[in-house]
């Protein structure tokens, strides 16, 4: 069972970096214990920017900083980064179009029991209707590895999200396919398509392998790159299938689900049944329990498959 | 050297062709601002078209962004580009002239419009220059409406935490917003103490003085570890006395009989200024 969260991947491969790349900076809003950032501060401390309990100004900072050729890290939870520093994201960020990566920690309902205050069942869908943002929700460590070593080499904005708890390898170390922007096919089937992100990513993998016990093949697209979205991927996947499921610990409005809906509605026509948190604030719990009681695990996910092409 | 109070008589006039041929702009803190920013771009920032793309050069951030015109102006005459080009544009279908920095133009850095974020921009990249070792300086204009935004004082705190002194926020305090007097819409007197509260260092110097502004850019490059903010008390719609003081001209097009008049008083004053 693997122990390593993503973000400390995150903070591990920025420092293989930052000793021979002084423009790297990380920022953090009095997170850095949370972004697994404590050991990037000690070691770069002059690469180090702490902005106090300011998401607003630890965005604009980081603005200003990327204007002036550095690479700004911004780690916060992304319940607060998505939403209390949405404008600065949008205009200093996207509008500006600086070189800022805005990593969104504790995403989703992983500060299970903390409430609604603390979750980001919104991000994918605000930060990807800001023109310039990309959207990218890493499934295991890593493929966090390889999505963070692709965004070191590029100079726009994105917003990545990661839970706080350690996921199961979806991949193998050392034999990870990654492709920029592309999904990544987990297994191929005909039956029924599985696409999902982030932590979604394994459930939907598990369901796969149920599936097959019962006869049904399916696929599973990793769509780590929310935004930009893989259509070809979607494409290609959904027409060997007789149903679309999509798996996101999201809102039902405006994430992965709706963006699958839209090609596959206008190039391919399948049902498609998006799972997802619901429009309310979630069950008390770790998460967990929240992704049991809603469905967003493999069981769940393979009896709707599985009903789905009924 | 230029007559540069003659000079910002005459770009007051370049702002008034733009916001009449454009139908629209913020024409009362256009000309409140204008000889902060004469004074910046044409005495004290190292910025001009040969060095834009120079990583030492001066920084500019126009954090109230509504006086776009203001800046176009300036930045037409310091090369940018072409003044007869802006005024024909400004704010009309598919121009680059929008009625809001953006950094599609050259000349201009940040993109802005919502009011509370050039100061934070700012307070990056004079961190930049720290960690870059640079000596080169960032400059940035606040509306006196505009600081009742939080993210203004997120970044005052950290301006003075990091010890920022390449620093200096221009403050243009005009005391009239949209709604009226600022003192009555969310008051910020004594706004010199309050962000020397902060750990500011604060000059107060009027702000149609282009000398006393120079004079206050001068002093804040001896200033160490504090970032300063220099007040500049303006006059909104400065420059004729059809605009001057009325919080209706925030936003406000010229009709033809308030155009004649404001353009011979600003070419009575440019005039004027060209005999002293």
């Amino acid at each position: 069972m693997n122990k390593i969260p993503n973000r400390q991947v995150i903070c591990e491969t920025l420092m293989e970096h930052a000793a021979t790349d002084k423009d790297i900076v990380v920022l953090c809003s009095d997170s850095r214990g949370s972004a697994s950032m404590t050991p990037f501060s000690k070691e770069f401390p002059e690469q180090f920017v702490e902005t106090g309990i300011a998401e607003q100004d630890l965005v604009s900072i980081s603005a200003g900083l990327a204007k002036c050729g550095k690479k700004p890290y911004a780690a916060s939870p992304a319940c607060f980064l998505s939403t209390r520093s949405y404008e600065q994201c949008k205009i200093d960020c996207a509008y500006s179009n600086t070189n800022v990566k805005l990593i969104g920690i504790s995403g989703g309902v992983s500060y299970g029991a903390l409430g609604m205050s603390h979750h980001s069942a919104q991000d994918i869908a605000a930060m990807s209707a800001i023109p310039n943002m990309r959207v990218y929700l890493p499934s295991d460590r890593l493929q966090t590895k390889c999505l963070v070593e692709a965004l070191l080499a590029d100079e726009k904005p994105a917003y990545i999200r990661t839970g706080r708890n350690a996921v199961e390898d979806v991949y193998e170390e050392g034999n990870v396919p990654f492709e920029m922007d592309k999904a990544t096919v987990v297994c191929e089937g005909s039956d029924v398509a599985i696409i999902a992100c982030g932590e979604m990513v394994k459930p939907a993998k598990d369901a796969a392998a149920l599936l097959k016990e019962q006869g049904i093949s399916a696929t599973v697209l990793d769509m780590y790159c929310v935004k930009p979205l893989d259509r070809d991927g979607i494409i290609k996947a959904a027409q060997n299938a007789k149903a679309v499921i999509t798996v996101e610990e999201h809102s039902p409005f405006g994430g992965l689900g709706s963006m699958v809906a839209q090609v596959v509605g206008a190039e391919c026509p399948r049902k498609v049944i998006n799972l997802a948190l619901p429009d309310a604030p979630v069950i008390t719990g770790t998460s967990k329990e929240v992704f049991d009681y809603y469905g967003l695990n493999a069981e769940g996910i393979a009896k709707t498959a599985a009903e789905a092409i009924k | 050297m230029e007559n540069l109070k003659a000079l910002a008589y005459a770009l007051r006039q370049d702002v008034v062709n733009m916001i009449v041929e454009g139908k629209g702009g913020h024409i009362g803190g256009d000309m409140s601002v204008m000889e902060t920013l004469v004074a910046l771009y044409f005495k004290e920032m190292n910025i001009s078209p040969a060095n834009m793309d120079d990583p030492d050069r001066d920084m500019f951030v126009m954090s109230k962004g509504h006086s776009v015109e203001a800046l176009y102006a300036v930045l037409a005459a310091k090369g940018f580009f072409p003044i007869e080009e802006v005024i024909a544009k400004f704010s009309k279908f598919g121009s680059p002239y929008i009625g809001h920095p953006n950094n599609k133009l050259p000349g201009i850095e940040m993109n802005s419009g919502s009011l509370g974020h050039g100061l934070p921009v700012s307070v990056g990249m004079a961190l930049a220059k720290k960690m870059n070792k640079q000596d080169s300086r960032v400059y940035v204009v606040m509306g006196d409406g505009e600081i009742a935004e939080g993210s203004v004082w997120e970044g005052a705190m950290a301006a003075s935490q990091y010890g920022l002194d390449n620093l200096v926020a221009v403050l243009d305090r005009n005391r009239l917003q949209i709604s009226g007097c600022t003192e009555d819409v969310m008051h910020q007197d004594p706004v010199e103490a309050r962000f020397e509260a902060f750990g500011w260092n604060v000059y107060s110097v009027d702000g149609q003085d282009i000398d006393a502004l120079c004079d206050a850019f001068e002093k804040a490059k001896t200033v160490k570890g504090k970032p300063t903010l220099v007040v500049a008390n303006t006059t909104k719609g400065a420059g004729s006395p059809v605009m001057e003081n009325k919080a209706a001209w925030h936003h406000h097009v010229p009709n033809a009989e308030e155009y004649e008049q404001i353009m011979k008083d600003l070419k009575e004053r440019e005039e004027a200024a060209r005999h002293e």
